[in-house]
């Protein structure tokens, strides 16, 4: 992605980063040329633009806490050392605006979704799904396990850019009360 | 000026939506039948994103205080302009005071009102499309609102009619980036069976119910992205076909995409329609 954004091409008219790939919405198929150039293209670099940190504060406080503990086989003090002590990066986005897919260091944390998803869970709340970590941008439905929130705003169409989080950022988690 | 006086189920405005935003999780969105609303800018002389209302299921009445050329385009409706029943797909004028009414249409579900000029009203990252699935852009239209007319900048086209875009229930695709994950059975199943639309149908995705389309790889899917027009098959193994407000990934395999145009036509479905699938190419 970060290729293409550095050099980007006419026929691209979107990049949409997955999990594990990378999806091209083009305005009309491609010459055999830029199939060449796109397959040629460097991909050593997965960070791309200069790998911003963001240190995002957190209350641990979240209802799920306790669960993710006994899933994770830590206490629940380990639990908030664990996620603050690894740096997460920025997978990619999707869900909603803002919200970003944070890949961590291992695999300590992984905890499936819960099994009922809330209908409503609020703005700025910091969960954990699989092998992901993320803040939710705004009130909603969801399904990740919560383990505290954050006053940060990840999206806000009054500020430029209104993501805080894109593709390739890094991110720290900060305990408030530490 | 325009105003609302009645919204009908869902009146929105909408454009060519905001492309380019989906790595910050940010769908396209604008206008689901995008035959329809181009066709309706290009008749009464409006440059192509000139924003428009997307009229869901008729219902829809506005007044103007000025002259005003518009135009009624998507699923042949009847259009009232005061008492006086006229048709959509033709340039009508509305002198000041005039009434215009678009009637829900016996088939297929959503119009374009397209109001020469375009309508103005602040963007949302560059664009004035409503998006239902983020909330992004302005909020749907309520009775009483009063909306901002543009000037117009090119000259009308000269066309009194065009042919109305019928609205069909064949759609054509092509198999999707995970049509390996589902049995050869279950692609005979998804173009050789009939889909019934189910009441789950709005701008974000129409779920349909039919025959089970079964798997033959186990496991999750990574996220990947979607585009307009992706038909994904969730647990359940009932297709959904993902429309304009659809969001940027999703965890369930895609089985095939309809061609743009038909993309279009799927804008159109409403619970209850019977609808089938082709495949564009033969293998």
């Amino acid at each position: 992605m970060a290729a293409l954004q550095r050099q980007p091409m006419e026929a691209v008219e979107e990049i949409v980063p997955g999990a594990r790939s990378l999806l091209l919405r083009l305005r009309r198929p491609l010459t055999h040329r830029e199939e060449r150039d796109i397959s040629g293209r460097e991909c050593a670099d997965p960070v791309g633009e200069a790998a911003s940190e963001v240190e995002i504060e957190v209350d641990y406080d979240g209802e799920d806490l306790e669960e993710v503990a006994q899933l994770t086989g830590l206490s629940r003090e380990e639990v908030v050392s664990t996620h603050t002590g690894q740096s997460w990066t920025v997978g990619f986005c999707g869900f909603a605006p803002g919200f970003a897919y944070l890949r961590g260091e291992h695999d300590r944390l992984r905890v499936p979704r819960r099994t009922t998803p809330r209908t409503r869970v609020p703005a700025g709340s910091v969960g954990l799904a699989d092998q992901w970590s993320g803040v939710y941008p705004r009130r909603g439905p969801g399904g990740w396990q919560l383990i505290g929130h954050t006053d940060r705003t990840t999206w806000d169409l009054r500020r430029e850019p209104p993501a805080l989080l894109h593709p390739g950022a890094v991110v720290r988690f900060v305990d408030r009360r530490a | 000026m325009i105003v609302v006086e009645q919204t009908g189920p869902l009146a929105l405005i909408t454009d060519r939506g905001r492309p380019g935003l989906a790595h910050l999780g940010v769908s396209a969105s604008g206008a689901a039948d995008r035959t329809a609303y181009d066709l309706g800018n290009r008749l009464i002389g409006n440059p192509p994103r000139a924003a428009a209302i997307e009229v869901t299921a008729g219902g829809f009445q506005m007044s103007v205080d000025t002259l005003t050329w518009i135009a009624v385009t998507g699923a042949p409706t009847q259009v009232r302009v005061n008492a006086t029943p006229t048709a959509s797909h033709t340039p009508i004028v509305l002198e000041p005071g005039d009434t215009l009414r678009v009637n829900a249409p016996p088939l297929g579900l959503r119009n374009y009102l397209c109001v020469r000029g375009g309508l103005r009203c602040p963007r949302t990252l560059g664009s004035r499309s409503t998006d239902t699935l983020s909330g992004l852009g302005p909020p749907p239209l309520r009775q009483g609102d009063r909306l901002e007319v543009g000037v117009p900048s090119k000259d009308m086209p000269g066309i009194d009619l065009v042919a109305p875009n019928q609205p069909r229930k064949e759609l054509e695709l092509d198999p999707g980036p995970r049509r390996d994950w589902f049995t050869d059975q279950a692609w005979r199943r998804l173009i050789g069976t009939a889909w019934s639309v189910t009441n789950e149908c709005d701008r974000v995705g129409v779920r349909l119910s039919g025959a089970r389309l079964s798997r033959q790889v186990d496991g999750e899917l990574p996220s990947e992205g979607l585009i307009r027009g992706a038909i994904q098959v969730p647990a359940s193994g009932q297709p959904l076909i993902f429309l304009a407000d659809h969001p940027v990934t999703g965890g369930y395999p895609v089985i095939a995409v309809l061609t743009r145009r038909d993309a279009d036509h799927a804008g159109q479905l409403r619970p209850g329609d019977e609808v089938r699938f082709r495949a564009r190419h033969r293998p």
